[in-house]
Parts: C-alpha cells; sequence; structure tokens
C-alpha cells in the first residue's frame, strides 16, 4: 500500500515538475472554452428561435449543449491521454531506473497501480477547469445536476480505459515516442471500429459495435448510467492493467 | 551463518550462457570482493540476487530467503547499488529517499527519519535540497548508495561502486563500505584489483560466468608466484657482469635490458631468481666483489593485474586443455 502511495506521489510530483502538465491544461482549457462559447451562442440563437415559434417548444440545455460538448471533450482527451502515459514506464526502462525499482520490496502490481491512479488524477485535474463552464451554466440556466456528475463519471471511466491502454503501450518500449504513437492508434482504432458494425453487420457487426470505445460513453452525459456501459469500462481498464503487470512481468523472466 | 547462498547458479540469454555453473556463500557480516574482467557474469549474478530476473536454473537464497519462491522477503533483505547508478535525476535528493523509503514499505515519519539518517551516513545532508542531476558523480554515487542504507537491510549488493570516481572520492565511498564490515553483508564487484584487495575479506574471481578461484585477498599477492623477479643495474662491461650473473646458483634466468638514457655506463638486467633473501645478498655481495658497481638492485613486484590474467588464463587453458582430451577420449 504505501509503495503504491509512494510511485502515486513520485508521479504526480512528476507531472508537475515537467512542462507537460501545464501545456495540457493550457491547451484543453483554450479548445474547451471555444468549444463552450461558440456551443452557448447556437444554443441561445436556437432557443430564442424556439420561443418565437407559436407553438411552445422548450429546448434541453443538457441533451443541446452539455451531451454535445462533452462528446467533443472526450475526443480531445482521448489525444491528450497518451501524452500523460507515453512516459510512465518507458522513461523507467530507458533510464534503467526501473531496474533499481524492481530491486525494492514491491510487488509488480504496486507498481502499475500507482501509475495508472496518477495518471487519472492528472487526467482529473486536467477536466477540473471545465466545472467553470458549468457554474456558468447553472449561473445562466437550469441545468440537470444528475445528468451533468453522470456525464462526468462517464469521462473518468473513459480517462481511465485510455490510460489502462496507454501503460501497457509504455510497458511494450523503452521509446515514449513509440510507446504515445502506439497507444494513440490504439485507441483511435477503438474509436472508429464499431462504424464499420453496421456496414459488416451479422453477430460479428454486433460484436465490433459492443467493442468500440465510443458507443459506451454515449449514454453517460444524457445522464443514463447504464451497468453494460459501467462493466465495459471496469473491464477495459482491468484487462489492460491485467496485461501490463504481466507484461512487466514476462521482462523479468526474459530480460 | 550464511548471508547469500549461490548453488549451481546459471543464466542463459539465448545462446549465450552468461553464468554457468556459480557456486558461493558469503557469511553474515563479510565483505566479499567479486572480481572478474567485463562480460564474466558479475552483473548477472548481481540481478539475479537483487530479483531482477530469475536464474536459469540453480539457486541463490539471501538470508535464507530464495529468490524466485520468496522475492519479496529476498528483496527485503538486500539494498542495490546497480553499476550506472539509475536514480530519478529530476528529484531532489531528500524526496528521491523518501521516495525508496515509501517503495521499500516505510510509513511516512519512519520514511522520513530514514532519509536522515543514510544522509548522514553517507555524508549528503548538505545537499538535501538539491536536485540530483546536478550533484556530481561522486555525490550521485553516494545517493546511490544511501538508496541502498534505506530501511536497513542486512545485505548490500554494489556493483562497480567506484566506477568513474576521481582518487578522493574512491577513498571516500571505500571507506564507507569498510565501516560497514561486521554489521552488514556486502557484495562488492570490481575490476579494480587493489581496491578489493582493500576492501575485501574474502574474493570470488570468475572468468566466462564460471569461478576461477576465490579465497583470502592475498590469493592476489604475487608472493604466490614461486620465483620473483629483480632488476639489477651495475657500472661496470655488461658482458663480464651477464656472466658472472649466470653461474649465480639460485639465479634462473637473465635479459640484459636497454642502459637507460641519462645513465650512460650502466648495464641493466631483469632476473629471474628464488624467491630468497639470501639469494639477493649474495648477487649483492657477487657484483660487488667482481669490482662493478652495485647502482641497483630491486625486486619486481608482480602486480595484481598480472596475479589476475595468470588466474584467469591458466584457468581458461586448463578447461581447454580438459575439454580437448575430453573430446579425445570421445573420438
Amino acid at each position: 500500500m504505501s509503495a503504491t502511495a509512494a510511485i502515486f506521489r513520485k508521479e504526480m510530483r512528476a507531472y508537475f515538475c515537467s512542462p507537460i502538465a501545464y501545456v495540457l491544461w493550457t491547451c484543453f482549457v483554450a479548445l474547451t472554452g471555444y468549444f463552450f462559447y461558440s456551443g452557448l451562442l447556437y444554443y441561445s440563437m436556437a432557443s430564442m428561435q424556439a420561443m418565437q415559434q407559436p407553438w411552445g417548444v422548450t429546448l434541453n440545455l443538457q441533451e443541446m449543449l452539455m451531451a454535445p460538448l462533452m462528446s467533443n471533450w472526450s475526443v480531445m482527451l482521448m489525444l491528450i491521454s497518451p501524452l500523460l502515459t507515453m512516459r510512465l514506464l518507458s522513461e523507467e526502462k530507458r533510464s534503467g531506473t526501473i531496474e533499481l525499482l524492481l530491486s525494492y520490496p514491491l510487488s509488480d502490481a504496486s507498481v502499475v497501480w500507482g501509475k495508472f491512479l496518477a495518471a487519472l488524477t492528472m487526467f482529473a485535474l486536467i477536466l477540473l477547469p471545465t466545472l467553470a463552464q458549468v457554474a456558468i451554466l447553472f449561473w445562466l440556466g437550469q441545468p440537470h445536476l444528475p445528468a451533468i456528475l453522470a456525464g462526468y463519471l462517464g469521462l473518468i471511466f473513459m480517462g481511465g480505459a485510455f490510460i489502462a491502454l496507454g501503460l501497457l503501450a509504455s510497458a511494450l518500449t523503452e521509446n515514449q515516442i513509440v510507446s504515445g504513437v502506439l497507444s494513440f492508434v490504439a485507441l483511435l482504432m477503438l474509436w472508429v471500429v464499431g462504424w464499420s458494425g453496421n456496414l459488416v453487420g451479422g453477430s460479428l457487426g454486433e460484436a465490433l459495435k459492443a467493442l468500440a470505445l465510443g458507443p459506451h460513453f454515449e449514454g453517460f452525459p444524457k445522464g443514463l448510467i447504464d451497468t453494460a456501459d459501467v462493466a465495459y469500462f471496469i473491464l477495459f481498464i482491468g484487462f489492460f492493467l491485467f496485461v501490463t503487470i504481466r507484461t512487466l512481468e514476462a521482462k523479468r523472466w526474459k530480460a | 551463518m550464511a548471508m547469500i547462498e549461490v548453488k549451481d547458479l546459471r543464466k542463459r540469454f539465448g545462446d549465450h550462457l552468461a553464468v554457468d555453473g556459480l557456486d558461493f556463500s558469503v557469511a553474515a557480516g563479510e565483505i566479499l570482493g567479486f572480481l572478474g574482467p567485463n562480460g564474466a557474469g558479475k552483473t548477472t549474478t548481481m540481478r539475479i540476487l537483487t530479483g531482477y530476473f530469475p536464474p536459469s536454473s540453480g539457486s541463490a537464497t539471501i538470508a535464507g530467503h530464495d529468490v524466485v519462491d520468496d522475492p519479496l522477503a529476498a528483496r527485503r533483505a538486500v539494498g542495490y547499488l546497480p553499476e550506472n547508478v539509475p536514480l530519478y535525476v529530476d528529484m531532489r535528493v531528500r524526496e528521491y529517499l523518501d521516495f525508496v523509503g515509501g517503495a521499500k514499505g516505510l510509513k511516512g515519519l519512519e520514511a522520513r527519519r530514514e532519509t536522515k539518517r543514510v544522509m548522514e551516513a553517507t555524508g549528503i545532508a548538505d545537499r538535501a535540497g538539491q536536485l540530483i542531476k546536478q550533484l556530481s558523480k561522486g555525490y550521485r554515487q553516494r545517493v546511490g548508495l544511501a538508496q541502498a542504507l534505506v530501511a536497513d537491510p542486512p545485505v548490500l549488493i554494489l556493483d562497480e561502486p567506484t566506477i568513474g570516481l576521481d582518487p578522493r572520492q574512491i577513498v571516500e565511498i571505500r571507506s564507507l563500505i569498510k565501516e560497514m564490515a561486521g554489521s552488514k553483508t556486502v557484495i562488492l564487484s570490481s575490476h579494480i584489483l587493489p581496491e578489493v584487495a582493500a576492501t575485501c575479506e574474502r574474493v570470488v574471481i570468475i572468468n566466462q560466468g564460471r569461478l576461477v578461484a576465490q579465497g583470502p585477498p592475498s590469493l592476489l599477492r604475487p608472493e604466490q608466484a614461486g620465483n620473483s623477479r629483480l632488476r639489477l643495474a651495475a657500472l661496470g662491461d655488461p658482458a663480464r657482469l651477464l656472466a658472472l650473473l649466470l653461474d649465480l646458483p639460485g639465479v634462473e634466468g637473465v635479459h640484459p635490458e636497454a642502459a637507460p638514457a641519462d645513465q650512460p655506463g650502466v648495464a641493466v638486467f631483469s632476473l629471474t631468481a628464488a624467491a630468497d633473501p639470501a639469494l639477493r645478498a649474495s648477487l649483492a655481495k657477487a657484483v660487488v666483489e667482481s669490482g662493478a658497481g652495485l647502482v641497483e638492485l630491486t625486486p619486481i613486484a608482480q602486480s595484481l593485474e598480472e596475479v589476475f590474467v595468470q588466474l584467469i588464463t591458466s584457468e581458461s587453458a586448463a578447461t581447454a586443455e580438459a575439454e580437448n582430451s575430453a573430446g579425445e577420449d570421445a573420438a
């Protein structure tokens, strides 16, 4: 336990002592700020028009603004996550510090968990400034709080999936760039693999659709916490962390 | 009680046998010198002992814990300093040692107490707040030694702890290690022989993954070699001196050598003779009585490196011979 905590603290420190955290933060705030601004403008125009209609239409703030915004964030976060994870194990292998780390009385699992939790915390911190946008919505209108919370829960689950996969990529190579590219391409594949589901058809098509990352997220920002989606993310994270730990163990045996 | 026990250890990398049936043990409180040329399998053996990878066959135990069957307990008993001292260079010394304490399972307060203790033991307390990447090589080596000492393991495994240091730093690190004699069991690898002779109580010499010799450091002392070599310089006729020296009983070989350019008229010889002080006395007497002026008579100490090379080459020659005869028997 204390080993996991020690590794967690060391990785958090590494994020804040390098420019990575600040650069990602700034970029994410700038991009989401832009999307929020244009989305809000569009929504207010649409609601103005709706009000002028003789038959009273009420627009749903969550469905028309928050859900598309969170969907945008999820794609941006997919691009960002490999940058958070590519260093984690690759750097230890390249600099040789892994030799010393593995000579300490700690399990491989505690190394992987410490790094995973640190990256996930960083992910959540990057997401933090978007709360300002939510606050603006509360100031201007009446958004549905539980649905927004569900959306954030979905984002965290998805971040866990991105990071678990990125951690495996990082365990496979001692080159950070290779690790980053590997996890980025794998995430992109998992994101789009469902698109071909309808074309393929049949049970294979269904399987492809069930495998894809994106569709499992879509329910959350609409306030829908589906146990199937939750199970998907938990299994996804568990599987990739398990394989990462095994990869680390295999490295010991082959070395 | 043996603190480290290595039995028939083998490690194979593909076709290459890096460690080939190594057997040795280290008693508690002993400082063992682990010697061998580059590529002899020193680092591989140390990595097996510290649990970085398991042996292909054979066993290794540390403080009674098998490194494969009970890895966490074995690793809890070991402090390790790898050869190139891989540290997290972006961390400050104190932070780094706190982290090591945590990674070794110490709680917050305990870890900080250990950090303070090891910084004092290795003399780096004044650099506690500095980034590791800004430290000199000598200080980094001390930080490396400090992290090995965190949590006070009974066994220390140090891979080339003085490599790349300047002479003053070497002396400091050596005395740090010597201070641990008795309280800690230390394996220290090196290819610098005087260092091992000066620091260790016992040496194990390996070559090509096999044990070549083990024993006290005097194993490496030149007295072991039966004959001694002498250097003799005298003022006089070189031919007459040569004949005189060859006639003396106990002298087995004489080689004339080039006279030093700044001392004209001096004849220089190198002699192989029995290692007997009486012989040297009679040698000096004979030269003086012949009328030549004795200028110099020095025993040439065989360097440690020469002894080492002899040990290693004689071993590989012996094995080659054994293999040849085995091959002939089979034919």
